[in-house]
């Protein structure tokens, strides 16, 4: 119990407003969704059609993705590959670089939570502003996300109220939500007009007409995309869909998961830079495309339902834990469920491998996720990988095999396979059991909250043997 | 030069991998509503309605009255549009009734500071509506940019009643999108920008125009 990772769940365990808030919210965006899809045939109809969707496509990756490339170059559209973070922080430095710029302003984008392109450009001497409003929470108070689309959820409205008092002196201490929302407009409004580059997230590609999709509801993604002359979007490379056709189903099944909307206020479609006769839109449009493991994770066909998630957060809204440490005790870039199969995939079980075992395989994240990704089964293999060095090309396989423990598996092993060892073991715990009850009750986590479970006087096999019952 | 060879190495990694045929995309979810003009118009407008955007219900005689009666309300000292739209063509004729008439008609970099500040309300014309949703279609074009429905704090917009479709599907299928080819953007617009970031309660006019406001004829 005394990893990095534990103590910063009993530290979150500790945080009793932060699990006030999210439990609030969290049970908000649950119930707005089960409004939205109350239906249940209908869910199941709309399920399978984007399922088949976001599987078709990414089994077409690469075809899908050179085919994209081809169209957003034709339609002017800058395309950049990257394979790692790394590269893709190097690209927008660059272009950052080539037009003098030393702002950028922010639309929402997990992407860019990803590559720490934040820290990355502030370290190059460039200031990056985050325009969501939830986003904008979280950077003045110099923390995560966590939720993927509910940034700030951890916080409450006093506790904003403080934050913009802080950093906006001029504008009185206010807890209305309203004054609160238009502190951040009228701050912003501003930077926007001002910026040279604005960089967004994506949330579908579209490769038949080279068409970038953003999904939003205040205005600040359309800001970013359309004010400054330069707009910058980054996208992990399995965003693509292969047909216009397949961005209604998946857009009426994006909004209605995540907030139970059924439709964002806006659905911004971008599929060229500014026209000669056009008078406004930026001049520039860059696509930089980030691998950063997914194309590993492609590898391995179980493995690979991960890159069909349309990041709805469905999943950690109905998760039980999430709900109970909130996002940042996973110390993720991604959290909840769908956190728990990535990121150990993108950076290695040898970081990851712990963030497995959260998680109580109940099976609401299968149960909500639009695109059907079995997150229970995938969590279950790569438990399996965490432990024991097989063939497969996930980083840090192997990497929390425990000795002790595998050595009390293989005795636990053999002895089920040898009656007489096993009925022995069992007759000498029992003869221990109040000794076993108290050591129980001193070094278990379990028992330090619970009961701790009695032991009974004779073993299973030795009561079978008194009722008379066949024991085989 | 490591840069250089990404394209190449995601490419490869991914074409090397395992291959899985996926069953080809279920056909069997209707992707229209079988809505008559009625419906149509009656969810259109529920569904704004209920985004806190207003909708009013004119003609194309006389919508230019409900124009003016908007801008009076909502007590608006200009009024930016556009005069080369055949909707604008006829604010323009009248433009003695309404309030003091703007347009850019140069790139943006010349107008951003007056558009960011001292504009009242923009006047734009749709490529129609979806009714499941509520939603307006913005095809912005030179005459009418497409920051003129983001902007300024009131955005008004005209749609034609014969122009509502019952989905997004639908209207992307029937207005051809694919044969007449995208343009640079295209916007769904379902409401006035909002969010609920702060304790997931809604509020208005985040970013983009606080109030949106629909004339149908």
């Amino acid at each position: 119990m005394t990893t990095e990772f534990r103590k910063h769940i009993q530290h979150a365990l500790t945080q009793r407003e932060v699990q006030a808030n999210t439990k609030n919210v969290v049970n908000r965006l649950r119930n707005h969704r089960r409004a939205a899809l109350s239906d249940q045939a209908d869910w199941q109809r709309l399920r399978r059609q984007s399922t088949a969707i976001r599987t078709h496509a990414v089994d077409k990756l690469p075809q899908l993705l050179e085919l994209l490339e081809d169209k957003l170059t034709q339609n002017g559209i800058r395309v950049h590959w990257a394979e790692t973070t790394e590269q893709a922080n190097q690209i927008v430095l660059t272009i950052m670089q080539q037009h003098n710029a030393s702002f950028v302003i922010k639309g929402k984008s997990m992407v860019s939570e990803e590559m720490g392109l934040n820290h990355y450009l502030k370290a190059h001497g460039i200031e990056c502003l985050e325009s969501d409003l939830g986003e904008l929470i979280i950077q003045l108070a110099n923390e995560q996300p966590s939720h993927i689309i509910v940034p700030a959820l951890h916080k409450n409205r006093k506790q904003i109220a403080r934050l913009f008092h802080t950093y906006f002196p001029a504008t009185p201490y206010t807890e209305d939500i309203n004054a609160l929302a238009q502190s951040a407009r009228h701050f912003l409004r501003h930077k926007f007009a001002t910026a040279p580059v604005g960089l967004t997230g994506v949330n579908f590609m579209v490769a038949e007409t080279g068409t970038l999709c953003l999904v939003e509801n205040e205005g600040n993604g359309r800001m970013c995309s359309s004010v400054p002359p330069v707009h910058i979007a980054v996208s992990g490379i399995e965003k693509v869909v292969e047909h216009l056709s397949d961005v209604p189903p998946l857009l009426r099944m994006l909004t209605r998961s995540a907030t139970g909307q059924s439709i964002t206020t806006y659905f911004n479609m971008i599929s060229s830079p500014r026209k000669p006769d056009e008078k406004d839109g930026p001049l520039e449009v860059h696509l930089v495309l980030l691998d950063n493991g997914r194309s590993r994770i492609y590898n391995d066909l179980e493995l690979r339902d991960t890159l069909n998630c349309i990041r709805c957060g469905a999943c950690m809204n109905h998760c039980p834990i999430y709900k109970h440490i909130g996002g940042h005790a996973y110390q993720t870039v991604i959290p909840g469920p769908i956190g728990t199969i990535l990121e150990p995939q993108k950076s290695g079980l040898n970081l990851y491998g712990e963030l497995t075992q959260v998680s109580t395989l109940c099976g609401a994240c299968r149960e909500v996720c639009p695109v059907s990704i079995p997150i229970p089964k995938i969590i279950n293999r790569l438990r399996w990988e965490y432990i024991r060095q097989s063939a497969c090309n996930i980083p840090g396989a192997g990497s929390g095999k425990k000795k002790t423990e595998a050595i009390v598996w293989k005795i636990w092993a053999w002895s089920c396979v040898h009656p007489v060892v096993y009925n022995r073991i069992g007759r000498t715990i029992t003869n221990m059991r109040s000794l076993i009850g108290r050591i129980l009750k001193k070094i278990s986590a379990w028992t330090a909250v619970r009961s701790t479970p009695k032991l009974t006087k004779t073993t299973l096999h030795e009561r079978l043997k008194a009722l008379k019952i066949e024991d085989k | 030069m490591k840069i250089n060879n990404a394209r190449n190495n995601i490419l490869n990694r991914l074409k090397t991998s395992l291959k899985s045929e996926s069953e080809p995309v279920a056909h069997d979810v209707p992707d229209s509503l079988d809505w008559g003009v009625d419906d149509r118009l009656l969810h259109f407008n529920k569904q704004l309605q209920a985004a806190n955007a207003e909708v009013h219900d004119a003609t194309k005689d006389n919508w230019l009255i409900t124009l003016k009666h908007i801008c009076s309300t909502k007590r608006l000292k200009n009024l930016l549009f556009s005069p080369a739209t055949p909707w604008g063509a006829q604010i323009l004729e009248r433009s003695y009734e309404f309030p003091t008439f703007k347009h850019f008609d140069y790139p943006i970099d010349e107008w951003k500071p007056a558009l960011f500040d001292g504009i009242d309300a923009a006047f734009t014309s749709t490529h129609g509506g979806i009714a499941e949703t509520g939603t307006i279609i913005l095809w912005p074009d030179t005459h009418e940019p497409r920051l003129i429905s983001l902007v300024p704090p009131v955005h008004i917009a005209l749609v034609e009643k014969t122009e509502i479709y019952s989905t997004f599907a639908d209207a992307l299928k029937t207005q051809n999108w694919i044969k007449t080819g995208l343009p640079t953007n295209i916007l769904l617009i379902s409401g006035p920008s909002k969010s609920a970031d702060i304790e997931q309660t809604l509020t208005y006019g985040v970013h983009g125009p606080k109030e949106l406001v629909i004339i149908l004829v």
